[in-house]
């Protein structure tokens, strides 16, 4: 793409793509924006003047806020914390030979097909029902008295549902991290008198760091925008509102658009100043 | 010490037998090159010996030990592998102390050992540089300096100089048999390069789909290949074999004669042939000749600057001392 007619025409067949996706995000953006400085009640009377940063001050102090900053964070840093211990020791499984292997590997991979709405309601309703649900059986069959998962363990569920959901993902990229570990290192150590552990320490993780940041990034960022998995059990309620649920409630259950909006702002930095931060680590791991 | 002794040592992969049963004796001290066209079972009775194969069946004794049970780390040898295997994330320093710091060494011997092996290999300014930032010889070393470090009983090197370029590789040649000279440690080495067999070897076994061909010095070989096999693979160019009449005149099968015990002439000799394509060393050249009757092609080496052409008609006398006899079985006829 050297000449200047090239050039042009490269401009030219772009432009679609640019304009289709500065539009889908653009647009939504300013909307969002221009409705956080408004009074807008859609119910009662629609537009009502505009009313300055007052929208933002608002939901910042209002009591909810805190609560669902800090049940976003508990429940980020929980499905991370599963989904990258569980999936390197399930990777490390699927990488030995075995027989069924292909077969094995599509059933890990299974979850990650499923809607997030499909699972939370069959995880509500065939696992954590109190009365019918499997685990419930599961504890009476010990003699125990079942968990009312969705209430009296509410924040656990919601991260067991979500972290069953993400684990496939973690998995496979930490498997072709695995797979691409040259074995003469894993043979270099164990000559060196490494042993197991020792070389999972030493040889393994060191080389799945990579990956790892790479999926905490992309799972941070699509973990702060969770809401189908608590819309259809909890609810937002027993402490389980995040600032999306939050967010979504003002604009929704509240019928304050110009409050739900300012909120969103405030969502729209959070997860940059997040995605920020992420990318410098990753950047300075992606270097060496 | 380091004798190493493969009594009856077999090794299969389900139904293949890689390695049939096979005896070997690497004396204390030894510099042994395994040798053999690729798929012969060398890496794989390397693997053996290291400890990263079980065998089938047979005893492996280090210094008289059974040890074919003994896991890798146990055994007291180090390996150089053929991609070096360094730990990328780890410092040259780092990954030469690798092996002192699973041993659970202290510090200061720690220390002390990696300097001293770093002096020996001419790394000492590259200690705290990771292997992405060094070439390709500079990490050879490390690999050798990762196995120095250990003072195992000997060094296994698995095809070390095939990732090397061919300048690169003479260079380390030299290096690695300095290095046995003044360590005077066992080391067995893989390769399927007969120049770094007959350059650098105290002893070649020259392997062919599993089974053991010959064990000798380079010159034993050279000089009394015991079979057709050994004959082509020991020597660069490769023996010239001949059969039918003329083998018949000298009793036997096949004859061979290697091209630098052919003496050329532009007059008369026993045998004739048109110059095909030659190749100019320099210091030699090889001429490769056709039509001669004999074989498709007879390949005959001459000084430098003999100037025949392609196509022109030469004619060649053998050594009569220096023909080599084989049966029909492909064994040599003393």
């Amino acid at each position: 793409m050297s000449t200047k007619a090239s050039r042009s025409a490269a401009r030219l067949m772009l432009a679609p793509a640019v304009i289709l996706l500065l539009g889908w995000m653009l647009v939504p953006l300013t909307l969002t924006l221009i409705f956080s400085f408004q009074r807008y009640l859609p119910l009662r009377g629609g537009f009502q003047g505009w009313v300055g940063f007052e929208n933002y001050v608002r939901f910042v102090t209002s009591s909810a806020f805190w609560p669902s900053v800090q049940a976003t964070v508990i429940i980020v840093g929980g499905v991370l914390l599963i989904t990258v211990t569980l999936g390197i020791l399930l990777a490390l499984l699927l990488d030995q030979p075995m027989w069924g292997q292909g077969m094995v590997r599509i059933l890990v991979i299974a979850p990650f097909f499923v809607m997030p709405t499909v699972s939370g309601l069959v995880w509500k309703n065939m696992f954590m029902d109190p009365n019918n649900g499997l685990l419930s059986h599961l504890w009476r069959a010990f003699g125990a008295d079942p968990i009312i998962w969705l209430s009296d363990a509410s924040m656990l569920s919601i991260i067991l549902i979500v972290s069953w959901q993400w684990l496939p993902f973690a998995t496979l990229i930490l498997l072709t991290a695995i797979q691409s570990l040259d074995s003469e290192q894993l043979e270099a150590a164990e000559m060196d008198g490494a042993p197991v552990l020792s070389r999972f320490w030493h040889i393994i993780l060191p080389h799945l760091s990579r990956a790892i940041t790479i999926v905490i990034l992309i799972q941070t960022i699509f973990l702060l925008a969770i809401f189908a998995e608590i819309f259809v059990t909890t609810q937002g309620s027993f402490g389980t509102r995040t600032l999306t649920y939050l967010i979504f409630q003002r604009v929704l259950e509240s019928q304050n658009v110009g409050l739900g909006s300012a909120g969103g702002i405030y969502a729209v930095i959070l997860a940059n100043i997040f995605a920020l931060f992420l990318m410098r680590i990753v950047g300075k791991n992606l270097d060496r | 010490m380091g004798q190493i002794v493969l009594e009856q040592v077999t090794k299969s992969f389900g139904d293949i037998t890689v390695i049939p049963p096979l005896d070997l004796t690497i004396e204390d001290g030894e510099f042994t090159v395994f040798v053999g066209p690729s798929g012969c079972g060398k890496s794989t009775l390397l693997r053996l010996i290291a400890g990263l194969e079980d065998v089938s069946s047979g005893e492996i004794r280090i210094d008289g030990a059974p040890s074919a049970n003994t896991p890798p780390a146990k055994r007291g040898l180090a390996m150089v592998f053929q991609s070096y295997a360094l730990y990328p994330h780890m410092t040259v320093r780092k990954n030469i102390a690798f092996p002192l710091r699973m041993a659970g060494l202290d510090r200061a011997e720690q220390d002390r050992r990696v300097e001293q092996a770093a002096a020996v290999l001419n790394l000492t300014d590259y200690l705290d540089r990771r292997p992405g930032q060094l070439s390709g010889g500079q990490r050879q070393r490390v690999a050798i300096g990762r196995a120095i470090v250990r003072e195992p009983a000997a060094f296994l090197f698995d095809e070390p100089l095939s990732n090397l370029d061919a300048a690169l590789r003479v260079g380390m040649r030299l290096e690695i048999s300095e290095l046995h000279n003044r360590l005077k440690t066992t080391m067995i080495y893989v390769t399927h390069d007969q120049v770094e067999a007959m350059t650098m070897a105290d002893k070649i076994v020259v392997l062919r789909a599993g089974h053991i061909e010959q064990v000798g010095s380079p010159l034993e070989l050279y000089r009394a290949p015991r079979n057709l096999f050994v004959a082509g693979f020991i020597g660069s160019p490769k023996m010239n074999l001949i059969e039918g009449a003329e083998a018949a005149k000298h009793d036997a099968t096949t004859i061979g004669i290697r091209p630098e015990h052919i003496s050329i002439s532009d007059e008369n000799g026993l045998w004739s042939g048109v110059v095909g394509v030659s190749e100019h060393l320099g210091s030699d050249t090889f001429f490769h000749v056709h039509q001669t009757g004999l074989a498709e092609s007879i390949t005959v080496r001459a000084d430098g600057e003999v100037g025949f052409k392609h196509g022109d008609r030469i004619h060649m006398t053998p050594r009569a001392d220096m023909i080599h006899r084989f049966d029909d079985k492909g064994l040599r006829i003393a």
